[in-house]
């Protein structure tokens, strides 16, 4: 019995480790792991369901996303099941901080604990800039080349840079 | 996922079309002004803007979809609906106008749908937590980039403070609808699914005022509350509107990617 148990627990492990390599297309050093997305992989028999939620409301990646993971699911052995959980929702805060490090190596400022309050019009949230780590930063605009992402300058070394908004 | 019970399939469906096709509509709006921003940074903002709420009307849709349980998907309900199938509020269906009535639009919008997400993350229904969870934080975005921007005309030149003063004065009259109870929203309400509209002002009140303090912007008295949006009654800016959104599916049904 205690096989047959340990057995299963290796094909949930390596489901999991299958599905959780998938990268983010728009952020391709991220796996969805580190993005905190990927909520969960079961084995039934020779299905794997994965449990996925969707970042922002709107993004277009999320099919993407589904797409790759039932393909590496498959190519590990398993016939695919993708389930969209929306609860608890994701928030920045569930990108692991090890995809924060990469996040802003990538130069993409990784996001700001807490900062999206209603009231802070002309707010001027502190992003430090990904590259020189200046606190220097002007935001250019709110909203950017994707639906996570806000476009700021660094004022010390003049380079543009992303900044992961915060939700 | 959770769903609740206690109150008919119907009036479910019901709510939620409602809320998805505001979110869609002015999504939709939004979405006009791709290409035709007066900067690079809002051609950017808006459609962003636009995506948040389409993915929120996307997500309601969907829910509606399976409530029903007769088949529909969200492309049907989006694109094969007749207009007097939708029942979005007047507010997200009036023209784009210029960049102030835009954002002046946006604005009162965001500001009364903060509330009212903010309200439904107690939402009884499990499902409809989790889109209010999200949606409120991506509405935060859309009430400041709105209302940095009324701010900006409205306490701005000459010109743009005039403008400002035009919107207010030709949107005021679609602020009321949004406030509007009925049968279903009472119902819902007491279901404990969602907020009742009418109890959300003084919040809209408390996110509006300052942002039109700090804009010199006085809120003209509306002559009148323009309503019908809810039971289909459209303006008619609507025809016009789901011609150009619906023109693909009409003209190649069941196209896809």
């Amino acid at each position: 019995m205690s096989v047959v148990v340990h057995g299963y627990e290796k094909r949930e492990a390596c489901a999991w480790k299958a599905a959780a390599a998938v990268v983010d297309p728009e952020i391709p050093v991220l796996t969805i792991e580190e993005l905190g997305i990927l909520r969960g992989v079961a084995v039934d028999g020779r299905t794997a369901i994965a449990r996925l939620t969707p970042t922002y409301s709107g993004c277009p990646a999320v099919l993407a996303i589904e797409l790759a993971v039932e393909a590496a699911l498959r190519d590990a052995g398993f016939e695919p099941r993708i389930e969209r959980v929306l609860s608890p929702p994701w928030t920045t805060d569930w990108i692991t901080e090890e995809g924060r490090a990469k996040l802003k190596a990538y130069g993409i400022a990784p996001p700001a604990k807490a900062g999206n309050s209603v009231r802070a019009l002309f707010g001027t949230a502190e992003v430090a800039c990904p590259r020189c780590g200046s606190r220097d930063t002007t935001r250019v605009s709110e909203f950017g080349s994707t639906a996570c992402k806000a476009l700021y300058r660094c004022e010390a070394c003049s380079e543009p840079f992303d900044y992961f908004k915060c939700i | 996922m959770a769903a609740v019970t206690d109150i008919d399939r119907d009036t479910l469906v019901a709510f939620l079309l409602r809320l998805a096709d505001d979110h869609l509509i002015l999504g939709h709006r939004l979405s006009e002004w791709c290409g035709h921003a007066p900067m690079l940074e809002e051609d950017l903002a808006l459609p962003n803007m636009a995506l948040d709420l389409i993915g929120q009307a996307r997500a309601l849709y969907q829910y509606a979809g399976e409530a029903e349980g007769r088949g529909r998907t969200e492309d049907d309900f989006a694109y094969l609906r007749r207009e007097r199938e939708y029942v979005n509020c007047l507010l997200a269906e009036r023209p784009n106008g210029d960049f102030a009535h835009t954002m002046l639009r946006q604005l009162i919008f965001a500001a009364f749908m903060e509330a009212w997400w903010r309200g439904m993350t107690a939402s009884r229904d499990e499902r409809l937590a989790g889109i209010a969870a999200k949606a409120v934080k991506e509405v935060a975005y859309h009430i400041r980039h709105a209302g940095e921007w009324v701010i900006r005309l409205g306490d701005g030149t000459e010109e743009s403070a005039r403008r400002m003063k035009e919107a207010a004065g030709t949107l005021a009259p679609y602020v009321d609808e949004l406030f509007e109870n009925d049968a279903v929203t009472k119902a819902v309400s007491e279901a404990g699914i969602a907020p009742e509209p009418a109890g959300l002002r003084a919040a809209f009140d408390a996110t509006l005022g300052p942002i039109l303090a700090e804009a010199q912007l006085e809120w003209p008295e509306a002559p009148f509350a323009q309503t019908g949006g809810r039971k289909g009654r459209h303006s008619e800016a609507m025809g016009y509107l789901l011609a150009e959104l619906q023109y693909m599916q009409r003209a190649y049904p069941g196209a896809a990617w």
